[in-house]
């Protein structure tokens, strides 16, 4: 299962520290982990949001020095794309996979997919034996979808402003962190909804 | 894309102060009282998400509002349920707010609420009773209904499983397997509402049902799968998708081997149970009289079959192509863990598996797929006497050495490593031998599988191949260049000439040269431990230091060795460990051209040249005349001051009979003279043109070896006397050409008063310069000699003397 689904800058900031992120958008799905673990759950539930949170902030970081890391060593040259070029951003983006161990910071070892956009990473965190080409096509869908109806490769802000769109995406292409099996027809169902939404 | 607007609506939102907040709060709770649904009060909710959102540090909402927005999350606009839940999930739940697990109308519970409600569950008895209930209104619903009513249901199943797998009972159990086995095989086999009836019976009015179809367009002649198709879909043809993708899991959680442990325990596989044999599962037509597990067991079977006959067929559209990939791998993974299950069904499945190997296995690009059936191999090839060797050939052969630029093969390549070490071990010889392939995904993208390697390295070092395994780390650089090299000499023309600078890729390119790079680029270890033009090799790729993925590549390679020694003084004999010495010795100035990557290189290397001759001091007799060598050369000062250093130390600390007998006084002479000509050399010049002065601690280090070989042999003592007068001498008359820093002349020659006088009383010098294990290890308490019991019962009888 998917552990957690975030948007997050990879580029560096001038407002915030180097090597830091700005997490635009992050969603974990499910109970918080510590509800397994007896001592986690002497925590309040401020506390346990605070843990989560920095517990996504720490992705973050790990996946922007590996987007950055990675965009060293190939050596590419950004390219940059405007709105309406959403399927040639996803084509040039960098992707990876990152290995996060038992403990750092999640209770167990985890995968995160990535894929870097421009100026912006998309990444999926998922348990380490989940079925990773599934979860690569999902994450490649998800941010098509996301950079469409949120104009992201433009200069708006939709992403903070109307992430409820994100909200529903996930609910049905990946419904409380579900990876799902779907061929052309259910996609395209599913994605009719989606967009009937996004139209009011 | 990320624009300044962005920035600062994300500083606003956690600027926002407390008086203007709760205006904020108290306009949203009226526009949250009218009924219409506006947009103000759509853009009012957004935005207070993302004020609370913005923070890690949660706000609290008052009462009334938190109120409002706990009965939006039934309303029947889809938007005010996803911001309601949205909302309430970055807030905190009401003190003493019912959780609304033991409501009757959680049928009604929409897919957002639902997740919610799973979100902010606190405990194990909170997802208890969650499960509960959803398990309710499934026993209890009537099988029509709004479609996707029930599909949200599996997903928080699955969930609730992967914390809290206890939280089903056995009727539960019973209850969804049935269910499962229902979606699974007994989906409706006809296409869903609204499929017009044309294509394949003729006349506009004919309502006849249309069967569903496969992914390349012919009728489907079995039952509904994740890769059938049709115009529109069944509520029990969604189940079957949902199903589906949580039907691994379910396996791994339910049905694992150990059935007494709820937590998957997946590494476990190497144990297979051959006396488990389910005897009903020998034939599929009984299969109606099998109990609910068993049966699921049997359906799962079918469906994973069923799919790999699927994936062979051309679909139409890429994204079903992927799609095909996908469902390969999960069917040979549930094929995997029914069959750990039940060891019978490995007779049924390996045709299967063996066929799709061979369809697969010449083809690269499904190497992704090729993964999980080496995994099959390795669980069940050894019970059905399958040779495996073309699998290991392929994922220790091929995949390394051609794929190692493809960032997801590499993780999951290195997964199925890390997880079955210990199999692997003891299945595939050729596990330890494969290094220098393994390390090419490595060598390509060191920041993301270094960590995968630092736990794999120590099962690569063996006695027989620790020494090539020790060159192949050092020349690391020189393999991420050269796979660089190799890159781009596939996609350049071979006639255009490397003229934008790349003389190393008409190296690469040259056949004179070819050897030293089809060494690099070996796929096993045994043909030799290194080649003789290494340092040719250097300059050829004397470019490549400052290309990012060679400079990535270097930073990674001193933590690697430090692991290697680590795991090499277990494994090594005497005879191994001085070979070792001699390597370092030897590579010290044999390494790719990086100032930073030499530096940290000779760094680790003393380290570990320390420690190999603390554990065996006799080392340093044994391999005296190396040493001797590498500390007679004066230029090793200035180009290894580190290493030189060191070795002086341990020549120093270990050249003496108590460390090894066949220590003789001649032995002890040569080397004094060679470390004593080292050192007048070096305190009566000036350094060489283009280098720095050597550090005082070389300095001392050499005038407290030749010490300590002088306490040794006493004859010695006058000549270092000699010297160090002469150095007081020379540091009086004020600077001195090797040493710029006045303070450390004077620490120079403080130190050499220290030895000076101390060699005065050469039966103490000896002890006090190396002094015997005892007095550095005391053990006080377990020394007999010094244990108080005794001595005070030593006492009692001298002054009782009868």
């Amino acid at each position: 299962m998917v552990r957690c689904f975030l948007i997050h800058t990879v580029c560096p900031l001038s407002a915030v520290a180097p090597g830091e992120s700005r997490v635009l958008y992050s969603r974990v799905f499910g109970p918080d982990e510590g509800v397994q673990f007896a001592q986690q759950r002497e925590l309040s539930p401020e506390e346990r949001r605070l843990l989560q949170k920095e517990k996504v902030a720490v992705v973050a970081r790990q996946v922007c020095s590996a987007v950055s890391l990675s965009r060293e060593a190939s050596g590419r040259l950004l390219v940059e794309t405007v709105p309406g070029e959403e399927a040639l951003a996803l084509q040039e983006a960098d992707s990876g996979v990152v290995r996060l161990r038992a403990g750092d910071p999640f209770s167990e070892e985890m995968s995160v997919l990535w894929l870097g956009v421009q100026s912006l990473g998309f990444a999926l965190v998922c348990e380490s034996h989940e079925n990773l080409l599934l979860a690569e096509g999902t994450l490649r869908n998800l941010t098509r979808h996301c950079l469409e109806h949120l104009h992201m490769l433009g200069q708006g802000s939709e992403v903070l402003l109307k992430s409820n769109r994100i909200d529903v995406l996930l609910s049905r292409l990946l419904p409380c962190g579900q990876l799902l099996f779907l061929n052309h027809r259910f996609a395209q169902s599913l994605e009719k909804e989606v967009a009937a939404y996004m139209a009011k | 894309m990320y624009s300044h607007g962005s920035e600062s609506l994300i500083k606003q939102a956690r600027e926002i102060q407390e008086p203007e907040l709760q205006k904020f709060y108290s306009r949203l709770v009226k526009l949250l009282q009218g009924k219409e649904l506006s947009h103000e009060t759509i853009d009012s909710l957004q935005r207070l998400h993302l004020i609370l959102s913005a923070t890690k540090y949660t706000r609290t909402l008052p009462s009334e509002l938190q109120k409002r927005l706990s009965s939006l999350l039934s309303s029947p606009s889809e938007q005010l349920q996803v911001l309601s839940s949205a909302v309430l999930r970055e807030t905190l739940p009401l003190s003493g707010q019912e959780r609304n697990y033991n409501q009757d109308n959680t049928s009604q519970l929409n897919s957002h609420a639902a997740a919610l409600l799973l979100s902010q569950a606190g405990s194990r008895a909170d997802l208890s009773s969650l499960c509960a209930q959803l398990l309710r209104s499934l026993e209890s619903r009537p099988s029509e209904g709004p479609s996707h009513s029930l599909t949200h249901m599996l997903p928080i199943l699955n969930t609730i499983l992967t914390h809290s797998p206890e939280c089903l009972t056995e009727d539960h159990m019973t209850l969804l397997s049935k269910k499962l086995v229902d979606w699974l095989r007994y989906a409706s086999i006809t296409q869903g509402g609204g499929a017009s009836s044309g294509g394949f019976f003729t006349g506009p009015r004919s309502r006849q049902p249309v069967p569903i179809a496969e992914l390349d367009g012919t009728v489907s002649g079995d039952f509904f799968t994740v890769l059938c198709v049709g115009q529109g879909f069944t509520e029990d043809q969604w189940m079957n998708v949902f199903s589906f993708s949580m039907l691994r899991h379910w396996l791994l959680t339910y049905h694992s081997v150990s059935n007494g442990n709820t937590a998957a325990d997946t590494d476990d596989r190497s144990e297979v149970d051959g006396s488990v044999v389910s005897m009903v599962s020998a034939t599929s037509s009984t299969s109606r009289l099998l109990p609910p597990k068993e049966r699921l067991r049997e359906k799962a079977f079918q469906y994973c079959q069923r799919l790999i006959e699927q994936s062979d067929r051309k679909a139409h559209k890429r994204t079903d192509t992927e799609l095909q990939r996908a469902c390969l791998v999960e069917a040979v993974c549930i094929l995997d863990c029914l069959c750990i299950e039940d060891a019978s069904l490995v007779f049924r499945a390996f045709p299967c598996i063996k066929a799709l190997f061979g369809r697969l296995s010449s083809d690269l690009s499904f190497a992704r797929v090729l993964l999980p059936l080496a995994q099959f191999y390795l669980n069940h090839g050894e019970m059905a006497a399958v040779d495996c060797e073309c699998v290991w050939n392929l994922v220790f052969g091929r995949f390394p050495a051609d794929l190692f630029n493809d960032p997801f093969l590499a993780h999951e390549l290195l997964r199925f490593l890390r997880v079955n070490l210990e199999s692997l071990q003891l299945r595939v010889p050729q596990y330890t031998c494969s290094f220098p392939n393994l390390l090419k995904l490595l060598a390509w993208d060191s920041p993301a599988v270094v960590d995968d390697f630092v736990d794999l390295l120590p099962s690569l070092v063996t006695a027989g191949t620790a020494v090539e395994l020790l060159h192949t780390l050092l020349d690391l650089p020189c393999l991420s260049a050269t796979l660089v090299l190799q890159l781009r000499s596939a996609s350049l023309p071979i006639c255009e000439p490397g003229g934008r600078g790349l003389l190393s890729l008409d190296a690469f390119r040259n056949p004179s040269y070819r050897g030293l790079f089809l060494f690099l680029l070996r796929g096993e270890a045994g043909s030799g431990d290194t080649i003789d033009r290494l340092s040719t090799l250097h300059e050829l790729l004397a470019e490549a230091v400052d290309w990012p993925r060679v400079i990535q590549c270097t930073q990674t390679v001193p933590v690697l060795l430090h692991i290697f020694f680590n795991k090499v003084i277990t494994v090594a004999d005497e005879k191994l460990l001085a070979h070792l010495i001699l390597v370092q010795l030897e590579r010290s100035s044999l390494l790719l051209n990086i100032p930073n990557y030499i530096k940290e290189i000779h760094r680790v290397f003393s380290c570990h040249l320390l420690r190999l001759c603390k554990l065996h001091p006799s080392l340093v007799v044994d391999q005296s005349h190396e040493l001797l060598e590498f500390a007679g050369t004066t230029a090793n000062v200035y180009s290894k001051e580190e290493i030189y250093t060191h070795v002086v130390w341990v020549l120093g600390e270990y050249l003496s009979v108590s460390c090894d007998s066949r220590c003789s006084v001649r032995l002890i002479t040569s080397c004094f003279e060679a470390m004593e000509a080292v050192l007048f050399e070096i305190t009566s010049s000036a350094p060489p043109p283009g280098a720095s002065s050597p550090a005082p601690r070389v300095i001392t280090t050499l005038m407290s070896a030749l010490a300590k070989l002088a306490s040794r042999s006493h004859d010695l003592i006058p000549r270092v006397s000699m010297f160090l007068s002469k150095l007081r001498k020379v540091a009086r008359g004020g600077s001195v050409a090797w040493c710029t820093d006045e303070e450390d002349l004077v620490a120079i020659v403080t130190r050499g008063e220290e030895l000076w006088s101390l060699l005065k009383a050469p039966g103490v010098a000896q002890s006090v310069l190396t002094p015997p294990p005892h007095v550095t290890t005391p053990q006080w308490h377990q020394d007999t000699n010094v244990a108080m019991p005794l001595g005070l019962r030593a006492l009692t009888s001298l002054t009782h003397s009868q």
